[in-house]
């Protein structure tokens, strides 16, 4: 039969609102009661009844009230909510009878929770959140690599752009420049993060003009447009967030450039670099200006590209089609593509561009920190168990009262989740009132920085955490505790001997599982640590203490014969004179002039294509290599000693034959065992082929100034005298004084140019540091963790001792009455102590091999299974464990026999 | 009792609003009695356990109650039929009337039927 349950909706909601107002009393039943009651005896006492009579029978058929009453307070409430509010209740009276043990547990659990929180804040933002743009599962990067050459991640032509576009794969692909160009018209020439874009780059990632509009489509200028479109933080900087700026010129570099939109606040650029995702200015451009670099597909003049794919194609569809191209066009131009080079076209999700490189070390944090939730879970869980022995008595009674074990067990399990929640609760409220302080932790440098925030996501999870790890704890004190038989327990009290077996047994497991857990951290944290060490003491190959680099761009007009630096030696006798003036800047000792690539470790990827002279088989492919222009002193000034020949001369300028400076690894790769000097290369600079030869006409050591971690690579210098370059860094050393110095030099450039901006000071050893920073807080956090959790299974091991021997009292009092010596019950102590260590550190070290090779990625010049590391972290995790036990050891050996025995 | 409940909570729900159907507002007692007399010792017994069905009907929403003034004019809480609890008498009738009736052929059938 169906019954009158279909409106349990109503019905639910009805019990719950009576729960809510805290309708309890039955006093409607009561009246009702008492009314019907009064008509059955009236109805009885017409039927004739003696009036005793009368109310006894009415009594009756009414029925028991006990079992009514029952009922109609159950349909009146929520029976589940009402015991948990019961539970609840009773559990935040016994958290409040022990205020200590309450306070340890909460605070244990909000660190953990509130560290936990924080850090998948930072992963929700980066990894978990797709890139802020329309279906973003269909952005790409396209990547082109010959690995046959050796040649990865290299830039594109102009007619591969144009095949890519046409192949039916994407709806859009639009190559990308990014550099920084000069935005004049205010006080100080300002240098602005810049990138020019094919027009269809807004419409590609799916974002609209704030105010105004973005770039059309289909645009089809073939070279800059003139349209600018500007970021609101530049909307707001520079043109106090005119409403009218639409239309107004805005001049970059020497052209001027009418500004269409202002993107919205929330709109940040994709990239790599912190600098590309903080564009500020972007132009249009249809890269086939005849101003522009010839449109051969050879001369790669496209630094990257970015595409979305058609609807509903996926990323391995797409990639095989890609492939089939690809195929195609090495048969259709075999001059351009021979099959050595192994040309190979990538699609990778424009999400992995922009955080790919955290990736690891991220999720590598979460794990850390993971694990020391766990750990403070262990110790909280010993915490109660330790309680559950002190309250087996209340248990035993409950239990000898009726008390069903499942009652109980909810009961324990409803406390330990009450002080997860809470602890989860204080923990957000530490994350809260600190998360200003902890986003300046962060190193500026990560991606998707500004997108961290405590939302909706991250408090679910810090609930999901709260509930999880309270469960998790009180599981097994909880199962502990209704297994206790109540007559045993009953009838042992008053003895000595508290705990039983099994709860020692569980007390140990506990205390292995945190040494095991502790150690993984510490081997994980000390590898990275070693990591970090040798990499801040690897020997650099240059030397950047007492010298400072500073910025300078020229203007790059888009008609070459207005740029009034175009000609060689226009830009060289600029450069003669900041090298004659800079000298006089005061504390200034030496100066050197080179490219933006010539700063160390804070460039972009800058390659040029060459070809080798002497034939081999490989030497009409194009190779390629970081290249930097600089005048002869730059060698001198970083430190890096010339090995054999010369470095350029007053003699190597524009119409001389042109010389060129390589490392010794560029030596080593392309001339083993060969007189590198008298070498000639061929050169081409975004596909503009040098039609002279380059010669080899000296050989400096090799510096890492491409990445601390890289020890050789191949490097090739050229001189400033003979080839131009608008991206310039001014290099001084001396005593200098940082604080007056970028503004003297910017004086003394301006005194030339008063339109040439300076910008970008920074001293050198910052740099390197600053090449260290994502390392240096990915080892920080992990390290801090590790002790952390080194320090909560020393607490751990301490309690669990200390609540071992405080059980054995009576037994180690018997034994010193028979004449055991003191130093034998030491002995017991911490070998029972160091047997935990042992078999925790046995789990821990398989465990940290396990871990140590999933993160090999973020390790450098140390090997993941580094016995050094693995041995003397082991001996300092059991070095704390006897220290933890040693308190519990010496309270043990002092036992007063007669006392312990008259006590127990 | 339990078990008998389960059925004896449907049937006696249903003579509940079947009750308040044809006399219009009732209280507890009206209606107690009102099903004592037609089903005989359906109720004889165990009269309270009508109040807490009473409520739960209520907070379905098939009744709704307010205080008034019994025949010896006293407080009593009155009973009547929503238009929800009248459309579910009719829908319960239907099938409980389909139902019984598909329980008779049952009953009916004799062996030699079947073969």
């Amino acid at each position: 039969m169906k019954g009158f349950v279909m409106k349990s909706p109503h019905r639910f909601f009805a019990r719950l609102s009576n729960l809510a107002a805290g309708r309890r009393a039955d006093q409607r039943l009561r009246e009702e009661m008492e009314e019907h009651l009064a008509q059955q005896t009236a109805d009885n006492l017409r039927a004739g009844m003696s009036t005793a009579e009368a109310r006894r029978e009415a009594v009756l058929k009414f029925g028991a009230f006990q079992a009514i009453r029952e009922e109609y307070h159950d349909e009146l409430s929520l029976p589940f909510i009402e015991t948990l509010l019961q539970d609840l209740r009773y559990a935040l009276r016994q958290l409040a009878a022990a205020p200590g043990f309450a306070s340890i547990a909460i605070l244990t659990i909000a660190l953990g929770i509130g560290a936990t929180t924080a850090i998948y804040s930072v992963v929700d933002a980066t990894l978990l959140h797709p890139l802020p743009y329309p279906e973003p599962e269909q952005l790409v990067r396209i990547q082109e690599d010959f690995p046959g050459v050796g040649a990865h991640d290299v830039r594109l032509s102009v007619p591969e752009w144009k095949d890519f576009q046409s192949s039916g794969i994407f709806q859009y692909v639009a190559p990308e420049r990014s550099g920084s160009v000069n935005v004049t018209g205010s006080s100080q020439p300002a240098r602005i993060q810049f990138k020019s874009v094919a027009p269809n780059y807004f419409t590609l990632l799916g974002v609209k003009a704030e105010l105004g509009r973005v770039f059309h489509p289909d645009d089809p200028t073939p070279g800059f447009n003139l349209e600018a479109v500007i970021s609101d933080g530049l909307w707001k900087r520079a043109f106090g967030a005119d409403p009218h700026i639409l239309g107004r010129t805005l001049r970059l570099d020497s052209d001027v450039y009418f500004v269409v939109g202002v993107m919205p606040p929330d709109f940040h650029d994709q990239g790599r670099t912190t600098e590309i995702r903080n564009t500020e200015i972007w132009a249009a451009c249809g890269f086939s200006s005849p101003l522009l670099p010839p449109r051969t597909r050879s001369s790669r003049a496209l630094r990257t590209a970015i595409a979305r794919l058609k609807p509903g194609v996926t990323l391995e569809a797409a990639q095989s089609r890609l492939d089939a191209l690809v195929a195609s066009l090495q048969k259709q131009f075999p001059a351009d593509y021979p099959p050595e080079s192994a040309w190979r076209v990538h699609l990778v999700p424009l999400g992995e561009t922009v955080v790919g490189k955290v990736r690891q070390p991220l999720l590598l944090m979460l794990g850390a920190v993971g694990l020391v939730l766990l750990i403070g879970c262990v110790n909280v869980a010993n915490l109660l168990l330790a309680r559950a022995t002190a309250r087996g008595r209340e248990m035993a009674v409950r239990q000898a009262l009726g008390a069903p074990r499942l009652q109980l067990i909810r009961q324990l399990l409803t406390e330990s989740v009450l002080l997860s929640m809470l602890g989860g609760m204080a923990g957000l409220a530490i994350l809260f009132f600190t998360r200003k302080l902890l986003l300046e932790i962060i190193p500026a440098t990560l991606p998707r920085l500004h997108e961290i925030s405590i939302n909706w996501t991250v408090l679910l999870f810090a609930l999901g955490v709260s509930v999880l790890a309270g469960a998790l704890f009180g599981l097994a004190p909880a199962l502990q505790a209704a297994r206790i038989d109540p007559i045993h327990v009953l009838r042992q009290e008053g003895r000595g001997s508290k705990g039983s077996r099994g709860q020692t047994l569980t007390l140990s497991a506990l205390v292995v599982t945190e040494f095991a857990l502790s150690l993984v951290l510490l081997i994980a944290a000390g590898l990275l640590l070693r990591s970090f060490w040798d990499l801040y003491n690897v020997r650099l190959g240059f030397d950047p203490e007492n010298v400072m680099a500073m910025s300078l761009w020229l203007p790059a007009p888009n008609d070459p014969a207005t740029d009034i630096y175009g000609p060689p030696d226009q830009e060289a006798r600029l450069i003669r004179e900041i090298l004659r003036r800079g000298r006089s800047l005061p504390g200034v000792t030496e100066i050197a002039v080179g490219t933006q690539e010539s700063i160390p470790l804070n460039h972009d990827k800058n390659l040029v294509s060459f070809v080798l002279e002497e034939s081999s088989t490989r030497s009409d492919l194009p190779h390629q290599v970081q290249w930097a222009n600089v005048t002869p002193e730059y060698f001198h000034l970083l430190g890096m000693p010339l090995l054999r020949g010369r470095l350029f001369t007053e003699f190597d300028v524009e119409n001389a034959p042109r010389a060129a400076v390589v490392n010794e690894a560029f030596a080593r790769t392309w001339w083993p065992n060969e007189d590198p000097l008298g070498k000639r290369v061929k050169l081409s600079q975004l596909g503009r082929a040098d039609t002279s030869w380059t010669t080899v006409v000296g050989v400096v050591t090799d510096a890492r100034t491409e990445t601390l971690e890289d020890t050789d690579s191949p490097q090739i210098y050229l001189s400033s005298w003979q080839r131009t370059d608008k991206n310039l860094a001014i290099f001084l050393r001396g005593r200098l004084d940082p604080a007056a110095l970028p503004e003297q030099a910017r004086n003394m450039v301006q005194s030339l140019n008063p339109e040439l901006p300076v910008f970008g000071a920074k001293r050198l050893p910052d740099v390197v540091s600053g090449s260290l920073a994502q390392r240096r807080f990915s080892m920080e956090m992990v390290l801090l963790f590790g002790l952390t959790a080194l320090l909560l299974a020393g607490i751990g091991v301490y309690g669990t001792i200390s609540y071992i021997v405080s059980g054995r009292t009576r037994d180690i009092g018997i034994r010193i009455a028979l004449g055991a010596q003191r130093k034998t019950i030491l002995h017991m102590v911490l070998s029972q102590g160091l047997t935990l260590a042992l078999a925790g550190a046995a789990v821990g070290l398989v465990g940290a091999l396990i871990v140590s090779h999933l993160m090999a990625g973020l390790l450098y010049g140390v090997s993941p299974s580094d016995p050094l590391t693995f041995i003397s972290l082991t001996v300092v995790l059991v070095i704390v464990a006897l220290a933890a036990c040693y308190i519990p050891a010496r309270r043990a050996m002092r036992v007063d026999p007669t006392v312990a025995l008259r006590e127990a | 009792m339990p078990e008998k409940s389960d059925v004896l909570q449907g049937t006696l729900a249903l003579m509940v609003l079947k009750t308040l159907d044809l006399l219009g507002p009732l209280h507890g007692y009206g209606i107690a009695r009102r099903i004592e007399q037609i089903s005989g010792d359906l109720l004889a017994v165990n009269q309270g356990t009508l109040y807490p069905l009473l409520l739960k009907l209520e907070h379905e929403g098939a009744i709704a109650s307010d205080w008034g003034a019994s025949e010896n004019n006293r407080r009593a809480r009155f009973y009547r039929l929503t238009r929800a609890g009248r459309k579910q008498l009719q829908t319960e009738t239907r099938d409980w009337e389909q139902t019984a009736a598909i329980i008779a052929r049952f009953f009916d059938v004799k062996g030699q039927d079947l073969s």
